[in-house]
């Protein structure tokens, strides 16, 4: 596992420019910061999700339940809606491990179910946890249904307040930029995480599950057992991901989690490629960031060709989105990064 | 030696109207090499997949080194000690021939979630043992050059091997083999005859479905032949061959 200096210099070059591109990002506006930090948050979303999808291959349609879950634990602790203000080294976790069993309770009943089935009874069980975020409001109010709970806390250790400015010298750490950092830094782990999964014994046995259950069975593995632990560990990863959205937007309702987002967390997934962790993050990247740049393009352009606006944006991300997912599907069908055995896999068959 | 490792009494198994299996009864002994002869759709398979807890069966029990075995779940047959390859190669096609095998120690290792996450010293040095095992069973069935190709590349000898190694690789008292030969050429059906004669020589005892009769004459110390799922001879080899019985059932009655 030695690295090479050319490795070494590459890598602090990436570190470099990561630990300097808020402040790069501020310069065009506070806004990019803020994108960046919603892209990094998909970022862990789609990297939890391919737990479950791209190693254990169960094609999950209802992810965003468990984020969901995550920002309403969060919100529930730490905002006047109950008036309980926790710190969020406290409810982060805990916000991880109620995922994690929500996360056991939709995979138990599902152990059966592969492929079209199991993405069905997933999807369902998505909308089942958002349609409920939006009737608990009576008879005891525990959501504030589609109103949602707002005035959520922000992010504070110590004096350090993630909602506030703080200058040193003549740089100005805005909230964004803080949470910019905190969100690196759980990427960081999260990538770490599952490198170190993906290569042990529980991650070769996900892979095994996912190539073929009945010799994986057959050689000893605990099939019910594995994919728990795959649901659980996606769900848990969708849950912090979920208590710092809360944290950073300061609001929440059920509209935030509706199928949409699951299936653009997925099309992340499949875009990078399926099962590789790298690929995983361009496809969040990358469909992060399009449809933020054409947002602030197509307008523009649009009123200086025709000098009105005749295509929303917002129509426009949904065409980009379809029509990336079709030609990768067409052309690069293992995703844009695939996973080195898919890889493999295609240019043996063309060869 | 001849202390009895598996002995299965009253099995039986139904598919709607077809009766499977009828009342199949059969002691394998410790070191030998016990076959599994029949003609087409006789019940081998189905009795093999009951074994290893495929299957669910409807009555009977099985008593394995000395204790009923739990046929409920395949990984706790595993676990108990019977490894299996399948008729038709069921391989991770798209895991490393070393992979595949490092899957088979699963059962044989404990490392979590927890301690891969935080790399601990016991996961490192059993991430490690499990590599070890691996390419010496890759090693053993010949096959340790292919270590780094996927499954799927391998020929289909190969893909028989490593099967065999992944099996192994559960530290089996019975390894359960099914048509190990089919499909095989005459080079490579030799070489997989060498190969199960050594695993006796290593002391294992195998369980052996297989067409080839040539094969299993030669190979078994002890054959047992099914017929519409009922046993009708268990002997060794030249004296199964002499059943009436059992060239009626492969013959037809006027060739007894």
């Amino acid at each position: 596992m030695s690295m090479s200096a050319r490795d070494k210099f590459g890598l602090a070059l990436i570190a470099v420019a990561l630990i300097a591109l808020p402040f790069v990002l501020a310069s065009a506006g506070t806004a990019w910061v803020r994108i960046t930090n919603f892209a990094v948050l998909f970022v862990l979303l789609s990297l939890g999700l391919n737990i479950v999808v791209g190693f254990a291959g169960l094609l999950d349609l209802g992810y965003v339940a468990f984020f969901a879950v995550g920002a309403y634990v969060y919100a529930l602790l730490a905002s006047p809606h109950f008036g309980l203000h926790l710190p969020f080294w406290v409810i982060l976790p805990i916000g991880a491990t109620v995922a994690c069993v929500a996360g056991v309770i939709l995979g138990a009943p599902t152990l059966r179910l592969r492929g079209d089935y199991l993405a069905i009874v997933t999807l369902g069980f998505g909308e089942i946890v958002r349609i409920f975020m939006n009737n608990l409001s009576s008879p005891v109010n525990l959501t504030n249904g589609p109103k949602g709970i707002n005035r959520i806390d922000p992010f504070q250790i110590g004096p350090l307040n993630f909602s506030a400015s703080d200058t040193i010298g003549t740089l100005v750490f805005s909230g964004p930029i803080k949470y910019y950092y905190f969100l690196l830094l759980v990427l960081l782990a999260v990538i770490v995480i599952n490198r170190r999964l993906q290569d042990s014994r529980i991650g070769r046995a996900w892979v095994a599950i996912r190539e073929d259950e009945i010799a994986a069975r057959a050689s000893g593995i605990n099939t019910r057992n594995i994919k728990l632990l795959a649901f659980a560990m996606g769900a848990s990863f969708g849950g912090i991901a979920g208590g710092m959205f809360a944290a950073i937007q300061g609001f929440v309702s059920p509209e935030s989690f509706v199928l949409n987002e699951s299936i653009m967390v997925l099309a992340m997934v499949v875009l990078g490629g399926m099962g590789n962790i790298w690929g995983v993050i361009a496809g969040a990247m990358l469909l992060s960031f399009v449809p933020e740049l054409l947002r602030y393009t197509v307008e523009p352009v649009q009123r200086a060709l025709f000098g009105k606006l005749l295509v929303d944006p917002e129509v426009l991300r949904m065409l980009v989105f379809g029509a990336a997912l079709v030609l990768t599907m067409r052309f690069r069908p293992a995703g844009l990064w695939p996973e080195t055995r898919h890889r493999r896999e295609m240019s043996e068959n063309r060869a | 030696m001849n202390t009895v490792l598996l002995e299965a009494s009253g099995i039986g198994k139904r598919f709607g109207g077809v009766q499977a299996l009828k009342d199949v009864s059969l002691t394998i002994k410790s070191g030998e090499i016990y076959g599994l002869i029949g003609p087409n759709g006789a019940g081998k398979t189905t009795l093999f997949n009951v074994f290893t807890g495929l299957y669910p069966r409807d009555c009977g029990e099985v008593q394995f080194a000395g204790a009923a075995l739990d046929l409920a779940s395949p990984h706790a047959v595993a676990a108990a000690g019977i490894a299996r390859t399948f008729q038709n190669i069921r391989l991770f096609a798209n895991m490393t021939a070393l992979e595949n095998v490092m899957v088979g120690r699963h059962v044989r290792t404990r490392a979590g979630v927890f301690s891969a996450i935080l790399r601990t010293r016991a996961e490192r040095t059993e991430e490690a043992a499990i590599r070890r095992r691996a390419e010496e069973l890759l090693h053993y069935v010949g096959i340790a050059d292919r270590a780094d190709d996927l499954a799927r590349q391998l020929s289909y000898g190969d893909q028989r091997r490593l099967e065999i190694a992944r099996a192994l690789a559960t530290d089996p008292k019975l390894l359960a083999l099914d048509e190990p030969a089919a499909g095989m050429n005459a080079t490579e059906t030799t070489a997989l005859r060498s190969l199960i004669e050594g695993l006796r020589r290593d002391g294992l005892t195998v369980l052996l479905i297989e067409h080839d009769v040539k094969l299993v004459m030669g190979l078994c110390d002890r054959v047992a032949v099914l017929d519409y799922g009922e046993k009708i001879a268990e002997d060794v080899p030249e004296a199964v061959r002499a059943n009436p019985k059992v060239i009626e059932a492969y013959l037809g009655a006027s060739a007894a």
